[in-house]
């Protein structure tokens, strides 16, 4: 046997082949088992851009179960809370085609965080439950407040209040988190840096 | 002889230093009111601890710190709060701002001040504490507090500090005049930082256009042996921090770092006289040095301000011609920002104000599209790639920009002064630098809400397989205690048979 293959080149390569493809064959098997990554990775690449607000907008019970959704195929324009720059984003890791914001699930609004009216409040918990990030704290019969750091303006606690005292306020307003616009590229503005004088522009 | 060196790029603009006459300080005198934003600074807002009603007193503070970066505000004179609201504050936004409005009676009544006796014999906390409880903030024009810089020595220490003496932008005076009349207190507030931080040596920076100051300095220096004055050639932006120890130490601050990375403190001259001022008198920050210049001016100078002055007060000690300016501009002619409002205060910021006429600072020419020149990365004294970051900023690519060292840009604009497209190219790195740190708060609170939303579902499962087994465990208990309700049962009807058994069997 060994001879006759030894002999025929044909064959010998044919072994040899084999012989290869039986090892790294055995190799990746190997690697695939001892190197295995726990979960979705992609998903929780889309998770990470997603932005975490939770509020249910896409029709799913959070980001996550929507990342989950996208990398089974779902479309990438339902979440208004991230607006064109998540579509953006997942557009580029997917690498698909951006599409315009599906306005079934809402449009893209300033951020806001909820603000609870505690004259009126009448500690009823239900918007306690309602929180999906735990942002609100209180006990039964007594006031409830929220934590504005962690509240992510999902507006799920307004429906639940049975005296409709939370208010959605914007979250963005004011001089801490002003930045200078981008140049529209045409309007002269006042822009003090690239003045020059008609001395120095004829130097 | 010390060695110098020089930095990539930069420009020469006209200076135009001799308009404002360095050199002389003249009273700006007390206003009828004063308006003070709580926030004069980089950081979180002050928050305002008197009422509308209250009496105050020159140096008495009336809005305390909050938070770690953060500074007090001081009342400059005595009088009374007459208003707490959002004012016009300066800003590049032209947005509102809670300002607190002292109405002043014209005694200036103050607090009695109580300086440390001997300031070397006091922990570093302590002297830092009064710097802190001082409002001192960076009076060159950031803003950023003292107190928190001068804390941030990195493992190495601190070896050398800097007193930041080069002011290169056009038109300002303000750190010059300082320097050639109070000499003597800058070199007494840059003794107390080198101690405070540990600095051996002291180098008192200033440009070669400044002559008079740097021979005021020299003479001065000589009080204090590990001081040393340096003088360089003009260029501007030499006075941006990183740049400036580039020039003294041919050292380069790491990309995202700071000064103390490398062991380096840079502070400008006022700041030191403000620290000095805290620590041996017990003053708090209340008044400023600002140069008033441009042509639509009488009279242009250096004022000793009072913070919380109305612009508008302040432009008319220097016969403000309000029908020859173009504008009024807060800070110099390449940093600053156009004042929409001439109620605008004075704050701790404010090294000058400056009314041009439009001749002398004519309205910026229309955009042209780029011609790709590459004058921009010539001029850029960062040594970052204007042209590309441009791009870059207008198809919003943040991952591009980081990557492009965009947060390196210090915003000097020397590249929109070369360009001869005349593309505002700073103002495309301003506001995608702000667009970048948005972000970068938005991905902080966005990771937050995650672990909090998993925190939640972890609980909430936990909390319904613990319902779970509980309704199991109750379950099987009462399957259990039917199971053995029926035996009795069975027990019971076995008893009663056996028992008819016996009776039929009896009969």
């Amino acid at each position: 046997m060994l001879d006759v293959i030894l002999g025929n080149p044909i064959l010998l390569a044919l072994a040899a082949l084999v012989g290869m493809a039986i090892a790294f064959g055995a190799l990746l098997g190997f690697a695939a088992v001892r190197f295995e990554v726990e979960g979705n990775p992609l998903s929780d690449q889309i998770n990470a851009i997603l932005p975490q607000t939770q509020c249910g907008q896409c029709g799913y019970p959070g980001c996550r179960p929507y990342a989950e959704a996208i990398a089974d195929g779902d479309s990438i324009n339902k979440c208004p809370p991230g607006g064109e720059d998540t579509i953006q984003a997942l557009a580029n890791l997917l690498d698909v085609e951006p599409e315009p914001l599906d306005a079934e699930h809402g449009v893209e609004a300033e951020p806001t965080v909820a603000y609870i009216r505690e004259d009126e409040c009448i500690g009823c918990t239900k918007c306690i439950q309602a929180c999906p990030v735990d942002a609100i704290l209180g006990a039964a019969k007594l006031m409830h407040t929220v934590i504005i750091d962690e509240c992510t303006g999902c507006d799920l606690c307004v429906e639940p209040c049975p005296v409709d005292c939370i208010d959605m306020i914007p979250r963005k307003g004011g001089i801490q988190h002003w930045y200078w616009p981008l140049p529209d590229g045409q309007s002269r503005e006042n822009l003090i840096a690239t003045d020059r004088s008609s001395e120095q522009a004829a130097a | 002889m010390r060695q110098i060196f020089d930095i990539h790029g930069g420009i020469h603009p006209s200076e135009r230093k001799d308009m404002s006459n360095p050199g002389w300080i003249s009273d700006c005198g007390m206003p009828s009111k004063l308006v003070l934003p709580v926030t004069q600074h980089i950081g979180a807002p002050a928050r305002p601890i008197v009422e509308v009603g209250d009496t105050v007193l020159g140096g008495q503070t009336i809005a305390e710190a909050q938070g770690p970066v953060s500074v007090p505000v001081h009342a400059p004179s005595s009088g009374t709060v007459t208003a707490i609201e959002a004012r016009a504050v300066p800003h590049a936004s032209g947005l509102t701002d809670i300002c607190i409005e002292i109405s002043l009676d014209g005694n200036d009544e103050w607090v009695s001040c109580q300086g440390l006796d001997n300031w070397r014999d006091e922990t570093k906390a302590v002297l830092l504490d009064r710097v802190r409880l001082a409002g001192i903030a960076g009076l060159g024009g950031a803003g950023f507090p003292t107190a928190i810089k001068l804390a941030s020595d990195r493992d190495g220490g601190i070896h050398t500090l800097i007193i930041n003496g080069t002011e290169c932008e056009p038109y300002i005076t303000a750190d010059d005049t300082v320097m050639q009349c109070f000499a003597h207190q800058i070199i007494e507030g840059a003794e107390i930082l080198a101690h405070m931080v540990g600095a051996e040596t002291v180098l008192l920076a200033v440009e070669d256009n400044k002559p008079e100051a740097a021979e005021a300095m020299r003479h001065a220096a000589e009080a204090l042996d590990s001081a040393e004055v340096v003088t360089f050639p003009t260029k501007y932006p030499s006075g941006g921090e990183k740049q400036l120890i580039e020039i003294l130490l041919n050292a380069q601050v790491p990309s995202g770092g700071i000064p103390a990375d490398i062991g380096v403190l840079c502070q400008n001259p006022s700041t030191a006289i403000a620290v000095r001022d805290a620590l041996i008198d017990g003053k708090p920050v209340t008044h400023r040095v600002t140069t008033v210049t441009g042509m639509s001016l009488k009279d242009p100078g250096n004022r000793r301000v009072m913070l919380g002055t109305p612009i508008k007060e302040l432009l008319d000690t220097a016969g403000f011609n309000a029908e020859s300016a173009d504008r009024v501009i807060h800070g110099g002619p390449m940093m600053g920002f156009a004042v929409t409002d001439l109620d605008m205060p004075v704050v701790k910021i404010t090294n000058c104000v400056l009314a041009p006429t439009r001749s002398e600072i004519p309205p910026p020419q229309p955009q042209q599209a780029c011609i790709r020149c590459g004058m921009c990365a010539e001029a850029c004294p960062a040594s970052l790639l204007p042209q590309q970051l441009y791009w870059y900023a207008r198809a919003k690519d943040q991952d591009q920009l980081e990557r492009h060292n965009l947060m390196d840009c210090i915003e000097c604009g020397a590249c929109a002064y070369v360009c001869p497209s005349h593309i505002p190219l700073v103002q495309y790195y301003r506001s995608a630098k702000g667009s970048l740190r948005e972000a970068a708060k938005e991905k902080v609170r966005s990771d937050n809400s995650r672990t909090r939303f998993e925190a939640r579902q972890e609980r909430l499962e936990r909390e319904a397989a613990a319902r779970e087994a509980k309704r199991a465990a109750r379950k099987a208990a009462a399957e259990a205690r039917a199971k053995a309700g029926d035996d009795l049962v069975q027990a019971a009807i076995e008893r009663a048979k056996a028992k008819k058994a016996q009776q039929e069997a009896e009969q």
